[in-house]
């Protein structure tokens, strides 16, 4: 049974009049760009993120992946253009959504266990002044062991491994029980059990009906990992389902002469569809 | 000799009697000195607060910054004071000067960074100094007005602790308060914008909110700290209790508690001290009593001093290295007479070969050795006894199951390896150790004398 799309206010969406824009959908960017010192990083990027997809964006370093989520999330400001999150503003979508930042992006020497960093993932429904309790904690703990780190729950987060670590900041946005995920680069530098064990956890995000949208460098593992992809490289060179716009053709575009792998990667994608 | 004569000569320090130390101590010197003291203490309580925070958002120079660029604002104040024929000592009028300019500096530093590619390190030391130097030449226009009283306001440079009145106490003590106050109602906010502001501004936290409230704390806290300790070593109030702190604890919020006790008992002793000697400056005495908590912190804290972390170094050196020194042995044991259970006189090249060769380490693998009665000596020969021979057995045992761990589950055994050799049993199942030492058998890796091991050794 298809559920009739709840109809957004107008007052709230600024996209309803754009068709190619659904209010559905988590995700709509439209004429979104990004400026570094007046040099754009993102330019005029048109995408809209399906409900319920895992989504790899894809492309070169430097080509703006990063950007596009903060941008997206309101870490950075834009130039230009409209984001909206199920046809409304990010203020108003925000409770809904969860965020893995890039590990390098903080001091891992800071004084904090790994379950009071899980913790933090509910500080956003708790609000000013009031203090975490009892089931926060509890909750954080579940999905601390969700990660498979309940035996780590007190350790100082230096103490940590990088794989663990990264599933620590894993834990914390699944505390933050969002719809739709932003994932920067959540397999960087992990070993490959705790690859698994990410990817693992996202197939069941998506099972739920989640969207999870994530940086991703191993062009390899897209045709495993994820069903939908947007190639990035200042523009957007393609975006849709991995079957469709996840070709050779595409990664030239998106790599230019830069990729090596592209055998490797026109192997991937041949064993995946062939099964 | 009248008193204020005989401090004029008088040059020498003059020691305190225990009767005259403990009056100060307990506060019951007299009326001023009971205000000092507990002023400056209370103003140590609050800068170690707010340098927990303003050090863990690595902010920390935020506030030296911030005292040197309230400097010319301050002798401006005086100078307006003077000729619109106010009060010119009044303190609100010479913090709110202090406090402007200040914040003009602080805002600049704010603005270059952002704006041109200057970084941060070297926008706060441009604008530090400049701002510092416009300050000095202003006094000289101060001292050139002939009030008679330019003194009043050269002692912020350098502080003037015992200089506080009941005036300055309280101020003090409500900012102390506000400072509690916030740190108790907001002490998640500052932890998450400390961590992870990003993740802050995600959730939909107000981050610049939150900074401004830390940054308002650090003003208030440095803009009264100026005159008990003066403008160029406020900064230590704020920076030396929460990094002396840090060397005892893995939690943000006892690391607050302990960087305030650390700045409170600073002051307390800095300013006793300077009531007792009253010759020497307190706001040196009081930094050179704060560096004093750092210095016995970094060598002496249980986990991250110096001394804890070179004895754990030297405690897993000394281990490795028995162990080395026994799976060494028991291999060229097990070379010349298989491996049967059993005490066996070694020569003196397999045991200069397998100790280690630095002088102290060796000394002290010797006698870790023989305390365990591992090795005994017998007249000149060196004897590996059985319990020596079983230990040995155990740790060449672990350690050639963690090869073949690694060489056959290699590509997931990553987040394992870290581990001691020793502890196999504890981080494998039974089932992966059993399967790894079949697969050792069947290469004849594991010494078929002993099949017995795997389960506790029998006493022969």
């Amino acid at each position: 049974m298809i559920h009739p799309p709840i109809p957004a206010k107008q007052s709230d969406s600024s996209l309803s009049k754009y068709p190619e824009h659904s209010a559905t959908n988590p995700l709509s960017v439209h004429a979104m760009t990004v400026a570094y010192h007046q040099k754009p990083v993102l330019w005029d990027i048109d995408y809209d993120a399906p409900l319920g997809s895992l989504i790899a964006i894809v492309g070169p370093n430097g080509a703006g992946k990063t950007t596009f989520m903060k941008a997206c999330l309101e870490i950075i400001p834009v130039a230009s253009g409209t984001i909206e999150f199920w046809g409304a503003p990010y203020a108003k979508g925000r409770a809904r959504i969860g965020y893995v930042p890039q590990r390098e992006s903080v001091d891992w020497d800071f004084p904090i266990s790994a379950l009071e960093v899980v913790t933090m993932g509910r500080y956003g429904k708790l609000g000013w002044f009031r203090r975490v309790k009892k089931e926060d904690r509890d909750l954080a703990f579940k999905f601390l062991d969700d990660v498979g780190l309940a035996d780590f729950a007190s350790r100082q987060i230096n103490q940590l491994s990088g794989g663990q670590q990264q599933r620590v900041f894993l834990a914390r946005a699944l505390a933050q029980e969002a719809e739709l995920y932003f994932m920067d680069e959540p397999f960087a530098g992990v070993d490959a059990a705790t690859e698994r064990a990410i990817i693992e956890i996202l197939q069941k995000l998506k099972n739920h009906g989640k969207t999870v949208i994530c940086v991703h460098h191993d062009l390899t593992t897209v045709p495993e990992y994820f069903d939908n992809v947007m190639l990035l490289n200042t523009r957007v060179i393609a975006a849709g389902s991995v079957k469709e716009v996840f070709t050779q053709e595409n990664l030239k575009k998106t790599y230019g002469g830069k990729l090596t792998l592209l055998d490797e990667v026109s192997e991937a994608i041949a064993k995946a569809k062939g099964s | 000799m009248n008193d204020a004569a005989q401090s004029l000569t008088d040059v020498s320090f003059q020691m305190p009697s225990l009767h005259e130390v403990i009056k100060v101590l307990t506060l019951q010197a007299g009326y001023n000195s009971a205000l000092v003291i507990g002023g400056t203490t209370m103003l140590g309580l609050a800068a170690g607060i707010v340098g927990t925070f303003t050090l863990l958002r690595k902010r920390a120079l935020m506030s030296d910054a911030l005292a040197h660029c309230s400097l010319p604002g301050l002798v401006l104040a005086f100078i307006f004071s003077f000729f619109l024929n106010l009060n010119e000592k009044n303190i609100y009028v010479l913090l709110l000067g202090a406090s402007l300019s200040g914040i003009i500096g602080v805002y600049l530093i704010d603005q270059l960074v952002r704006h041109t590619r200057v970084k941060e390190d070297a926008a706060i030391g441009v604008v530090l100094s400049v701002f510092f130097g416009a300050g000095i030449s202003l006094l000289s226009i101060v001292q050139s007005l002939n009030t008679g009283r330019a003194g009043g306001i050269n002692h912020f440079i350098y502080g003037q602790t015992a200089a506080m009145n009941q005036h300055d106490a309280v101020l003090t003590l409500i900012v102390t308060l506000l400072t509690l106050v916030a740190a108790i109602l907001l002490l998640k906010e500052f932890r998450l914008v400390c961590f992870d502001s990003e993740f802050a501004t995600v959730q939909g936290w107000n981050v610049q909110r939150i900074d401004l409230i830390m940054m308002l704390l650090v003003i208030v806290t440095t803009m009264i700290g100026l005159q008990a300790v003066g403008i160029i070593l406020i900064i230590a109030l704020i920076v030396i209790p929460p990094t002396a702190a840090r060397f005892w604890s893995e939690k943000f919020d006892r690391i607050t508690i302990i960087s305030g006790s650390f700045g409170a008992l600073s002051c307390y002793f800095g300013a006793t001290l300077s009531t007792l000697f009253p010759r020497m400056p307190a706001g040196s005495v009081i930094v050179l009593t704060a560096g004093l908590f750092f210095v016995i912190s970094f060598l002496f804290a249980p986990e991250r001093g110096v001394f804890a972390t070179s004895m754990r170094f030297l405690h897993l050196r000394t281990r490795i290295s028995i162990d080395h020194f026994l799976r060494s042995i028991f291999e060229q044991i097990e070379l010349k007479f298989g491996a049967k259970e059993d005490s066996y006189e070694l020569s003196k090249t397999e045991v200069n070969s397998a100790a280690p060769k630095q002088f102290f380490l060796r000394k002290l693998v010797f006698i870790l050795l023989a305390k365990n009665k591992f090795l005994t000596k017998n007249n000149n020969d060196y004897i590996l006894t059985v319990k020596g021979f079983k230990r040995a057995y155990e740790l060449t045992r672990n350690h050639r199951l963690w090869e073949e761990y690694l060489t056959q589950y290699g590509d997931i055994a990553t987040s394992h390896v870290d581990y001691s050799a020793d502890m196999v049993e504890h981080v494998l199942s039974h089932e992966i150790v059993k399967q790894i030492e079949d697969s050792l058998r069947a290469k004849g890796k594991i010494p078929r004398a002993l099949p017995q091991s795997l389960h506790p050794l029998r006493e022969t």
